[in-house]
């Protein structure tokens, strides 16, 4: 049974109570006053522009150095991986959630185009050396304008720990057909390509490798030779790879050409793994003005600084990949123990090859191997 | 998140349902739906069966060291599901210390993982419950000649019988839309409906597809919460709450096998992850112990590949918690009260079930339907001139929204464990319902507020899912800052991620023991 309360009591709890309720008000308030406040007034808006991009850039420094360098008012956003990024800006088509967009990579690059998201556009002070790697505009009259303007690069390869291999007597491997070979049974991390981006790009490797009809079965073979199949990347190089931190056991992870650039020794001499650069496929991070942007001028200038020497020759140290501006200087480092797969070297497939043809290569795994 | 459903169900601008039979045609998709029911249910099981000799011994023994121990056993429940994925693998997959048992990438590794999260739950909810019901309809089966037992299913049992449907239904909720630790564990062959669904938004953008599934999602939520009511309904009843400090019991030699079953769960399904995060957390690559981890997270941010600095996100994480926790609560008490109330009416009755269901529903939606329906959705919404959907407010919002079904649920069974007749003879005294309210529900309502609260803060605290697909401006939370970290192969930011998880456990267990503290403290008001 209740015992009778004092009426202290329930009034002190009272209190208490509505106390907590007037301090949340306040918060709440206080909460959607500093946001309103960040919002554009018609005035600035003008001068401010929005770059929406994927997880992994530096927001904060970018921010500062592209006001410095554009004149405008440089705010970033961030909205998820890659792949989260692109569904985004196609779900948000005509609306778009910022003015210039940057991360969306070769394997979704042409989702972007084939769903009008981007308004073509070329940088003035474009680097020779990239031309290339952009895709180009087919729809427009002007034949030099970019659909996607391309930012950076790297390359998905197969990583060993050198060390491993040595102690173990065991030739070190070289291509795909050494990680599907019985000696080196159980010693490879694959990902998923329905769940990871690198996964992804194995995909494509090996559909350029082995082509539409012989990749499925490269990958059978992978699977019967006891290659573990992780969800990310994380779980593969930093759980499961000899040399990824932790108490991995396998020495061969699928992961990036610039990955031994982060396993030097301390004095700097040496590095303790190596990418396989037979094994690799190209990948390049696009950023473009979006379509519909409110404010398209501040846009392409964010765009011409995304190419401009002074940013590009941050690139390795900031986002771990490599400047696209053949000229721009890159770590000695990076030179020495991570190169790029030369360019005849590497399995690559066409942006539009890939969007054509991923889903029923999926399917085609999903079938063959349950995956 | 209607419209996002909505937009996969229309083509060219016409209702077009046809992606319904072609879905359910799949086989996968029956497989995706039978997963997930099979691994709710069973972790359902699981957490029940190990939470209540859980709640037993941290609400109704005393020993020192107690208030800690329901400390540690949150650290769980806000941990980032990134780094419990990689903390059970290192636990049971290859060269971890449980590989011999054969568990890595299994259903029982995936079952286990989510009790790991759930046992904690149901603790809390039925524990707050037990810890002050009334000993003597125990004791007095007791002195008619009950063993223990005996007395323990007919007397204790129904009388919890609320709380633990309650518990129950929560952790089915939680379990069937798990997203990180089955994606992590679980892989293809484990896959549930929401990691299908983010599979299919995120990979693939087959908007109908999540559509079709994000329905299949509802009607397993709907279908668990009608069950839960069910139960909750047929064993609902007024108990004898104790009004004072109920004195607890020292551990006694009878208590034995249930603190075996306790110091088991704690130590195999809590400790073992939890310390294996910690000595990784811990080690340097070349295995040797060192604090440079913890140090880099203090240290000049520019070295880690993140935006700001760990302490800037530690303090946002903070006031958007206090934000959500503060929503929470005054959202939960207000529909608690509601829901507490029993109306005569028949259509009222009715319309009560619903209500109670609909407060569930946010943890039915899944965190990609709700992050992508509020990008569809808050541009201008309501007409407003402001663009919502790159607005930080929305963050607090969605985790408030993750948050309120605990809420209720903490709150609810001492509502309805009040006497009914209670309020009724206050209001024959010429209580006017403000005043009934004031002296009977809310002081009652008070001893688990800081319960309530506390779980409501701890969960933003460590909220992940909704959070990391709203679009966000520059700053950047604590969870999603160690799942970045964590993610990136920057030398040194995996070590400082797991510290940084390591923290982020720790800050919540924190607030879990200031919040039973607050408990303590007003118990004796009473």
């Amino acid at each position: 049974m209740m015992h009778p309360h004092t009426p202290g009591a329930s009034r002190s709890t009272r209190r208490r109570i509505v106390g907590a309720l007037t301090s949340a008000t306040v918060l709440g308030l206080a909460l959607a006053g500093c946001a309103t406040g960040e919002g554009p007034s018609d005035e600035a808006a003008s001068k401010r522009v929005t770059l929406v991009v994927h997880d992994s850039f530096p927001n904060d420094a970018f921010a500062e150095a592209a006001s410095a360098a554009t004149g405008y008012e440089v705010e970033v956003v961030s909205a998820g991986d890659g792949g989260e990024l692109t569904n985004k800006l196609v779900l948000t088509k005509g609306a778009p959630i910022a003015d210039a967009f940057f991360g969306v990579d070769t394997i979704f690059a042409s989702r972007l185009v084939d769903n009008d998201v981007v308004e073509p556009y070329r940088p003035e002070a474009f680097p020779e050396s990239a031309v290339d790697l952009a895709i180009a505009d087919t729809d427009s009259d002007t034949t030099d304008a970019f659909s996607l303007t391309p930012v950076d690069r790297g390359a998905t390869c197969f990583n060993i720990d050198t060390a491993w291999f040595a102690e173990q007597g065991l030739a070190e491997p070289t291509g795909f057909e050494d990680l599907a070979d019985p000696a080196y049974r159980d010693l490879t991390v694959i990902l998923d390509p329905t769940a990871s981006s690198t996964g992804a790009s194995l995909l494509v490797g090996t559909v350029a490798a082995f082509g539409e009809d012989g990749f499925a079965d490269y990958w059978q073979r992978l699977v019967d030779n006891g290659a573990r199949i992780e969800q990310g990347w994380t779980e593969a190089y930093n759980g499961q790879f000899t040399q990824g931190g932790g108490d991995g056991t396998k020495p061969i992870v699928l992961s990036y050409s610039s990955s031994p650039a982060f396993t030097v020794s301390d004095d700097g001499a040496a590095t303790s793994t190596r990418a396989l650069l037979d094994t690799c496929s190209s990948q390049v991070e696009y950023a473009g003005v979006l379509a519909g942007a409110a404010n398209p001028e501040g846009a392409r200038a964010v765009v011409d600084y995304l190419v401009s020497r002074e940013f590009q020759e941050t690139i390795p140290d900031t986002m771990y990949m490599y400047p696209v501006d053949a000229e721009a200087q890159i770590p000695e480092a990076w030179s020495t123990f991570a190169p790029l797969p030369d360019p005849g070297a590497a399995h690559d497939l066409p942006a539009a090859e890939i969007e054509a043809g991923r889903e029923g290569w999926l399917r085609t795994l999903s079938e063959q191997i349950g995956l | 998140m209607l419209s996002l459903v909505a937009t996969g169900f229309v083509a060219d601008g016409r209702f077009d349902p046809s992606g319904i039979p072609e879905v359910f045609g799949q086989d996968r998709t029956w497989r995706v739906i039978g997963q997930t029911v099979l691994q709710a249910g069973c972790a359902t099981v699981l957490s029940v069966l190990l939470g209540l000799p859980a709640a037993y011994v941290l609400y109704r023994l005393e020993f020192p060291g107690r208030a800690l121990l329901r400390g540690f056993l949150t650290i769980p429940f806000v941990l980032p599901t990134v780094v419990v994925g990689v903390a059970f693998s290192a636990l049971l997959g290859v060269g971890g210390p449980l590989e011999g048992l054969g568990l890595d990438r299994s259903f029982v590794g995936v079952v286990a993982a989510l009790a790991f999260f759930n046992v904690t739950v149901v603790a809390r909810t039925v524990g707050g419950f037990w810890a002050r019901l009334d000993d003597r309809s125990v004791m007095a089966a007791r002195v008619l000649g009950a063993g223990a037992i005996r007395a323990w299913c007919s007397v204790t049992l129904p009388a919890l019988r609320p709380a633990i449907a309650s518990a129950g239904a929560l952790v089915f909720l939680f379990s069937s839309t798990s997203f990180g630790v089955v994606l992590i564990l679980g892989g293809r062959e484990f896959a549930n409906v929401e990691t299908e669904i983010y599979r299919l938004t995120v990979q693939f953008l087959d908007l109908r597809g999540a559509a079709v599934l994000s329905l299949a999602q509802f009607a397993i939520v709907g279908a668990a919460l009608a069950v839960s009511a069910r139960l909750r309904a047929s064993g609902e009843r007024a108990v004898e709450l104790g009004a004072e400090p109920r004195r607890e019991q020292r551990p006694g030699l009878r208590d034995l096998p249930v603190c075996l079953v306790f110091g088991a769960t704690v130590l195999l399904l809590h400790a073992l992850p939890i310390a294996a995060l910690l000595a990784r957390s811990l080690r340097t690559s070349d295995g040797a112990w060192t604090l440079e981890h913890y140090a880099a997270l203090v240290d000049d941010a520019s070295t880690l590949p993140i935006e700001g600095s760990v302490p800037a996100a530690i303090w946002l994480s903070l006031r958007i918690a206090a934000v959500a926790a503060a929503l929470a609560m005054i959202l939960g008490m207000i529909i608690a009260l509601v829901l507490s109330r029993r109306p005569r009416s028949r259509v009222l009755q009715r319309g009560m079930h619903l209500f109670d269901g609909l407060v569930m529903l946010p943890l039915g939606v899944s965190a990609v339907t709700l992050g992508f329906g509020l990008l569809l959705t808050m541009h201008r919404p309501l007409g407003i001139g402001i663009d919502l959907r790159t607005s930080i407010v929305l963050i607090p919002i969605a985790q408030a929204l993750v948050a309120l079904p605990l809420v209720v649920r903490t709150l609810l069974p001492v509502l309805r464990g009040i006497d009914q007749r209670l309020r009724i003879a206050a209001s024959s005294l010429g209580a006017d319902p403000l005043t009934v309210l004031r002296t009977i529900d809310l002081p009652m309502l008070g001893r688990s507020a800081g319960l309530a609260l506390g779980f409501a803060f701890a969960v933003s605290l460590g909220e992940f899912g909704a959070t990391s697909f709203l679009v966000r401006p520059g700053e950047q939370t604590l969870p999603v800052v160690v799942a970045e970290l964590i993610g990136h192969q920057a030398p040194g930011s995996y070590g400082a991620g797991l510290a940084g998880a390591v923290l982020l456990g720790a800050l919540a267990a924190g607030v879990m023991l200031l919040a039973d503290r607050l408990r303590t403290d007003q118990r004796g008001e009473f």
